[in-house]
């Protein structure tokens, strides 16, 4: 276990080296005028001024001369300046960090739970009626385009029926929110109404979150419910299932105590992937409902192209994603001892 | 005298009785196509998917006739209905509405189908092309080979899929070198081909310790002759048969990169884009359902078409859940 880690962790820089190298390699796509943004907010317009700035950053040099320079600045978290942000990259960064946070964890909790759920029932009922219906309910959700469902959504329970309102408060609550005696202790506005106990602004914060929430879920708890079926599936055929079985023992015990434990570690790592993943349905979700958070920043600064600013949010996701990612593996290694001898 | 390749064949069906059977009937499963399509069609819900691809190819060829341009040299320019602001309902003349810039919704459901197929089929095959290198030869030759590229998947994977090829589509929209469709698709394919590098690693694994393939390097086969003639039958078939049912995913990412304003441009026959215009009109987009509903129901049946299909040759093609099924 612990060579394991110490290999794991011994090529961890080597990927961020990687990762660093690969945006830098698209960054250098980008024209010396363009790459300006990286060391100041605003490009002036005035004749020569640009060339001056140019000059003085080096950003004529050789390749590698200014790639040990910008990742000498990364490492001091200099990630550029976000033009759609009218900041930092890294201070826009942290601003829109909570909108998301909130989102996402609102969304992870319900699909994890709901997909491991349905996909022991698969199992359990394998090739029966509801089995059939699930799969064909889950083959629909990954098939369903988020900014499609997200509309829909939108369209049912905003325009038509005004079930659901848009955007991430209304007007009187983010008035509250954001007077001095409410303190913002998180940036989460439910989060945030707990803690100052209004019950009204959480409630509120709440009704804007559904839609957003299913429409991020939807799409994603179908793989869960695929990988927990096919999972238990192979464990309810192992042998010491069967030993279980012929001990006497009850269906439910069976299945709760013997099988379950076992076919859910697949499920852990693959619900660590989902929650990478989910970045990709938050920049559409956050689009399609107009909040603003990390995923509506990227959107709108790619089709602006502001293109430093996305790629200071990349480098700085999938630097996350591969620590994460080391974490979901040793957790992994950790539950599954087979994993580990290998 | 025995010819090299009588050898190297009755070496492999020598040395691999019982343990080849399984592969073996996989491979000949595949190669002899009317058992399995036998199986989907008798499988409801695999036929369901059959008849949508099915439908969606017809569409794609019949866009001429179905939707006759009116300037054949630029059949993917949606024809305007001149250039007012609101959406309009549809009618006689517009048989799915128009867009705001009055573009016929009919007319881009219509050929946005064959842009599906090209952009879904190009993606597909270019992803499989580079998977299928750097796989096989990461499994293959091993070693500090195989160290290294695996670390370039990694650090490919480090990348959410949509989030990359966002990143990308933006970095090369800024200095235009290609046209807006080439943009994305270049965007998806690289960052797209990773899950098969890694597969395709893995089968070959599994498949070169084999004796037979040891005996085919004994008699001297070089390596891109035990590669083709050996390794990729009998190991990574079924991974590419199942591979290249994710055209519908590659689809569904390009139009997601199209309503984001980063795939196909205003005006263009494809559905993404289509749907972007609902983007301007939400408060009021019930009135205005038409805009999303003809292009979004597009979208949905053909990437549900390929999943369906997808989903019923995992099925059969898995030894391991085929067993379960008895």
């Amino acid at each position: 276990m612990v060579a394991y880690i110490i290999r794991r962790l011994l090529i961890l820089p080597i990927i961020i080296f990687g990762v660093t190298l690969l945006i830098f390699a698209m960054m250098s796509f980008l024209d010396p005028g363009q790459r300006a943004s990286l060391y100041v907010p605003a490009i002036p317009r005035g004749a020569g001024q640009l060339d001056e700035i140019i000059e003085k950053y080096g950003l004529d040099d050789p390749i590698h001369i200014q790639y040990f320079r910008w990742l000498n600045g990364v490492l001091h978290g200099d990630l550029g300046f976000s033009k759609v942000g009218k900041a930092s990259v890294l201070e826009t960064i942290k601003r829109y960090i909570p909108a998301s946070f909130e989102l996402a964890m609102w969304s992870a909790i319900p699909l994890v739970w709901i997909g491991i759920q349905l996909g022991v029932i698969s199992a359990l009922n394998h090739n029966k009626l509801i089995d059939q219906v699930l799969r064909v309910f889950a083959i629909i959700g990954w098939s369903f385009p988020t900014f499609v469902f997200g509309l829909l959504m939108l369209m049912i329970f905003y325009a038509k029926l005004q079930w659901f309102p848009a955007g991430r408060l209304s007007d009187w609550a983010s008035q509250v929110v954001l007077s001095p005696a409410f303190a913002q202790y998180t940036g989460m506005n439910t989060i945030d109404a707990l803690l100052n106990l209004r019950l009204d602004i959480f409630w509120d914060a709440i009704r804007h979150l559904i839609l957003p929430v299913i429409t991020l879920s939807y799409v994603q708890w179908a793989l869960i419910l695929r990988v927990t079926r096919s999972s238990m599936l192979e464990v309810l055929r192992a042998d010491y299932v069967t030993t279980a079985r012929s001990k006497g023992l009850s269906e439910g015990v069976v299945i709760d105590k013997h099988a379950k434990p076992n076919a859910l570690i697949p499920v852990a790592t693959v619900s660590g992937l989902v929650m990478i993943w989910m970045m990709s349905g938050v920049v559409i979700t956050e689009t399609v409902f107009n909040i603003h958070g990390l995923g509506w920043w990227v959107a709108s600064s790619a089709s602006q192209l502001d293109v430093i600013s996305v790629l200071g949010f990349s480098l700085f996701y999938a630097v996350l994603v591969v620590c994460g990612n080391l974490v979901v593996d040793v957790l992994y290694a950790y539950l599954d001892p087979r994993v580990r001898l290998e | 005298m025995i010819k090299f390749e009588e050898a190297e064949q009755a070496l492999e069906a020598d040395m691999e009785g019982g343990g080849r059977q399984p592969l073996r009937k996989l491979w000949d499963s595949v190669r002899h196509p009317p058992k399995v399509i036998q199986r989907m069609l008798k499988n409801p819900v695999s036929l369901t998917g059959i008849v949508l691809v099915l439908m969606f190819v017809a569409i794609a060829i019949l866009a001429p006739v179905l939707a006759p341009p009116e300037r054949p040299e630029e059949p993917y320019r949606i024809p305007r209905d001149g250039y007012l602001a609101e959406p309009k309902p549809p009618s006689a003349e517009h048989r799915f509405g128009t867009t705001e810039g009055q573009y016929d919704i009919y007319y881009g459901v219509i050929w946005g189908a064959r842009t599906a197929f090209r952009v879904g089929v190009l993606i597909t095959i270019a992803t499989i092309i580079i998977g299928l290198l750097v796989g096989t030869t990461a499994g293959y030759f091993g070693g500090w080979i195989d160290e290294g590229l695996m670390r370039v998947v990694e650090v490919f994977m480090g990348f959410p899929f949509l989030l990359a090829a966002i990143t990308l589509a933006a970095v090369l929209g800024s200095s235009p070198r290609f046209d807006r469709i080439t943009t994305g698709m270049i965007a998806l394919i690289t960052f797209g081909w990773t899950t098969y590098a890694r597969l395709l690693r893995g089968d070959i694994l599994s498949v070169k310790e084999r004796d037979y393939v040891m005996a085919a390097r004994t008699l001297g086969a070089s390596h891109g002759r035990i590669m083709m003639k050996h390794v990729i039958p009998n190991s990574i078939f079924p991974t590419l048969v199942v591979a290249s049912m994710d055209i519908g995913s590659y689809v569904l990412n390009f139009a997601a990169l199209s309503f984001l304003g980063l795939g196909a441009e205003p005006g263009y026959a494809d559905w993404g884009q289509l749907i972007s215009f609902a983007r301007n009109w939400m408060p009021s987009l019930a009135d205005y359902w038409y805009i999303l509903v003809y292009p979004g129901a597009a979208i949905l049946l053909f990437v549900l078409g390929w999943n369906l299909i997808g989903d019923a040759f995992r099925d059969i093609l898995d030894p391991k859940l085929a067993r379960g099924r008895r």
